[in-house]
């Protein structure tokens, strides 16, 4: 394995092996990246929130710190990596298909037998470039995850500056590609660590499930390190085809030392269904930009949202709700619990465009704050350009409730305990809507250790 | 050990307005009490004194239970001493089923009788499914129940029920009953006055507060308290009940020069 820094030269060494036109599109990446500034103006609304802006006195007293970043201090890799230490967790045991991806690198792929039969394809993203050229070279940053997101002013957006980064020195992550009419009942698992100091990881993920087709996506990114400073800058780029129906879970636990951007977003053709899970432990400053576009008649997409934040943790979400196909529907839930100093920002907006009457949609963000210091912002919007529509939204911050800590206490439960309980009935409106039970477990073990903490 | 409540001379405020005055109040295991008064006379501020609400300002006096002063003591150390308070208004908790939080509760309260110290063990499924089981179906609680969210949607009937229902699991040797009767129609009054009637006995002392006399046409109160003001003005037996039956508060006021309060502050 070789290490490499954020520059051109790195971008020729990544793409000598690789298709003509994805050394292209890496080196069009990187002109971008080299021309935007780090986004830090008010100018690019979804970063206002992020972006350090100490100068204005709105923010002084929040504190945040897109400023102790330096792209410089992480390393991109290629080549293999020598650490074979970390395993494929025991949990995968049941799963018809296995990716784990170590500090970048691709360690192990798997996929059952019957799924192969089916013409089910999923591996790392460098072999696929070998083997699927022009599936990738078709849905590659063209289509759902792109740099060419301009602003109002005309000015092409800086929150692109991530986005280009990662187009040009993406490595690693996996293609998961479901033919027509194949439905797959068991879940695909997908591990994404890191381990070392200093180490980039610049996954891909493109999940293109065709027509009638169906599929279970898990997928954890997690450090296997605790103190070892990290950067993700990542993306996932999801289709779903025709009266498909896609699953897609990914839980976040970085170690509190990464810094995690990432750009997801979802195409959710004609009377497709994407029920899209994001739930967020780690990382150390997040910035995350979700979105949905509805693009057929009657697509329906859920997206629910867990989050837990510490320590000085700092969340950043922006999602979008894209309406634009009549008939179409959409349902946001993101639910955060905050500790200790820690900071999060949702903004979300539902585009309803001129053709998309019937649109159905509704977006809820509600906060719970454990500590007096803790900050939630929360920017619910709507922007309809259609007649017969119906959206509702909503948004809620508050404290802990005395009367009910008391209720719980009153009946023998310490205050840890009744903290729990109120915190896991909290998100048990979005955990009720996660389809695996195993997910589930999962998802309540990292709360507990949040709390515990 | 001694498991009688003893209230000696307490005074308790809200927001720095004095709601109880000197109250003195004993009751003992197996002892069912009415503390009778009108709105506004002290009487959920006494009940959520007593439990520990951090609102509830305890200016001075003593309550002794299980030979502690239990105003020094947590609300859950109160609770795991086997002191119990059925809400007027019960908070709602939503997301959490009933269930599951009494499973909760009632491995707290029983670990502290076993052993005295922390403990985050729980019943096993089982065995507390089978209890609680057996409990609903003797208070006539429909098996639903156990899976709802706490209190969560719940219609007044229902709460006090579900309130009688932890009151039935958590197995208190003291229990204050703020309002149960409170806001309910006839029939739900007869079902929780059975309820509680059912679980009376040796090992359960029952102070039951209300300015009604309805609840306890079916739990007997072996002694009678008037509160006014925020003093007991007069203690007696049933016979108390009725002369408020035929008579009502006022001349009790007149007897006593108590002015007529403004409502009670409800937090």
């Amino acid at each position: 394995m070789q290490k490499g820094d954020f520059s051109k030269d790195f971008v020729e060494k990544i793409a000598q092996d690789e298709p003509q036109w994805m050394r292209e599109r890496r080196l069009e990446a990187y002109a971008l990246y080299e021309s935007l500034p780090m986004p830090h103006t008010t100018e690019d609304d979804t970063w206002r929130r992020t972006v350090d802006m100490r100068t204005q006195d709105y923010w002084r007293r929040t504190r945040r710190h897109l400023r102790g970043f330096a792209v410089d201090n992480y390393r991109p890799t290629i080549g293999q990596n020598g650490d074979t230490s970390v395993e494929v967790p025991k949990d995968s045991e049941d799963a018809a298909g296995v990716i784990l991806q170590l500090d970048g690198q691709h360690q192990h792929t798997s996929l059952s037998a019957e799924l192969e039969k089916q013409d089910v394809y999923f591996a790392d993203l460098h072999t696929a470039l070998k083997e699927r050229d022009e599936l990738l070279r078709d849905y590659f940053m063209t289509k759902a995850v792109t740099l060419e997101t301009t602003l109002k002013s005309g000015n092409i957006a800086t929150s692109n500056k991530f986005d280009a980064l990662h187009g040009a020195f993406w490595q690693g992550g996996y293609v998961l590609h479901v033919p027509k009419g194949i439905r797959v009942e068991v879940p695909l698992r997908v591990y994404i660590r890191l381990s070392e100091e200093q180490h980039a990881d610049l996954s891909h993920i493109l999940v293109i499930a065709e027509e009638n087709s169906q599929v279970v996506i898990l997928e954890d990114n997690l450090s296997t390190n605790q103190e070892a400073g990290g950067l993700h800058s990542g993306a996932v780029e999801i289709f779903a085809g025709q009266n498909a129906n896609v699953t897609y879970v990914q839980v976040q636990n970085w170690n509190r030392q990464v810094w995690n951007f990432a750009s997801h977003r979802a195409m959710v053709s004609k009377d497709a269904k994407l029920c899209w899970v994001t739930a967020t432990f780690g990382g150390r400053l997040n910035k995350l930009n979700q979105a949905i576009v509805l693009e057929g008649n009657g697509a329906n997409a859920q997206m629910l949202g867990l989050a837990f934040t510490d320590a000085r943790q700092h969340l950043d979400v922006s999602t979008a709700q894209e309406h634009v196909s009549p008939h179409t529907f959409s349902d946001l839930l993101y639910r955060t619990v905050l500790k200790d100093r820690s900071q999060t920002a949702w903004g979300g907006n539902i585009y309803v465009y001129p053709e998309a009457n019937y649109t159905d949609a509704y977006q809820k963000n509600d906060n719970l704050l454990l500590s007096e210091r803790a900050h939630a912002d929360t920017l619910p919007g709507l922007e309809i350009q259609a007649h017969e529509v119906r959206c509702t939204h909503g948004a809620t911050a508050g404290k802990i409730d005395t009367d009910q800590v008391f209720y719980l206490m009153s009946r023998g439960l310490s205050y840890a305990q009744a903290e729990k309980l109120i915190v896991d009935g909290f998100f048990e409106p979005v955990m009720e809507r996660v389809p695996m039970e195993s997910v589930r477990e999962e998802l309540q073990e990292f709360v507990s250790r949040k709390l515990e903490t | 050990m001694c498991n009688d409540l003893i209230i000696q001379d307490l005074h308790v405020s809200v927001q720095g307005n004095p709601i109880i005055k000197g109250l003195n109040l004993t009751v003992k295991q197996g002892e069912v009490h009415a503390l009778m008064g009108p709105n506004g006379s002290g009487k959920s501020t006494l009940a959520k004194g007593l439990m520990g609400h951090p609102f509830y300002e305890i200016d001075s006096g003593e309550v002794i239970f299980n030979d502690v002063d239990v105003l020094e003591l947590e609300p859950n150390e109160r609770a795991k001493l086997g002191l119990f308070l059925a809400f007027q208004y019960p908070t709602a908790i939503p997301g959490v089923s009933l269930a599951n939080f009494l499973r909760i509760a009632a491995s707290a309260v029983r670990s502290a009788e076993t052993n005295g110290s922390e403990n985050n063990e729980l019943i096993p499924m089982r065995e507390f499914r089978k209890e609680l089981r057996a409990k609903m179906t003797q208070l006539g609680v429909d098996d639903s129940f156990a899976r709802r969210y706490l209190n969560d949607g719940f219609s007044g009937g229902e709460m006090k029920r579900a309130e009688i229902l932890q009151l039935a699991m958590l197995e208190p040797k003291i229990a204050i009953l703020d309002e149960t009767d409170s806001g309910l129609d006839i029939d739900a009054v007869r079902i929780v006055g059975e309820s509680v009637s059912s679980l009376v006995g040796p090992e359960l002392g029952v102070l039951i507060i209300t300015h009604y006399p309805r609840l306890l046409d079916y739990i007997r109160p072996q002694f009678v308290h008037i509160l006014l003001d925020g003093r007991i003005v007069e203690s007696g037996g049933w016979e108390l009940t009725q002369v408020l039956e035929a008579e009502g508060y006022d001349p009790m006021r007149e007897k006593y020069g108590i002015a007529e309060t403004v409502q009670e502050n409800t937090i």
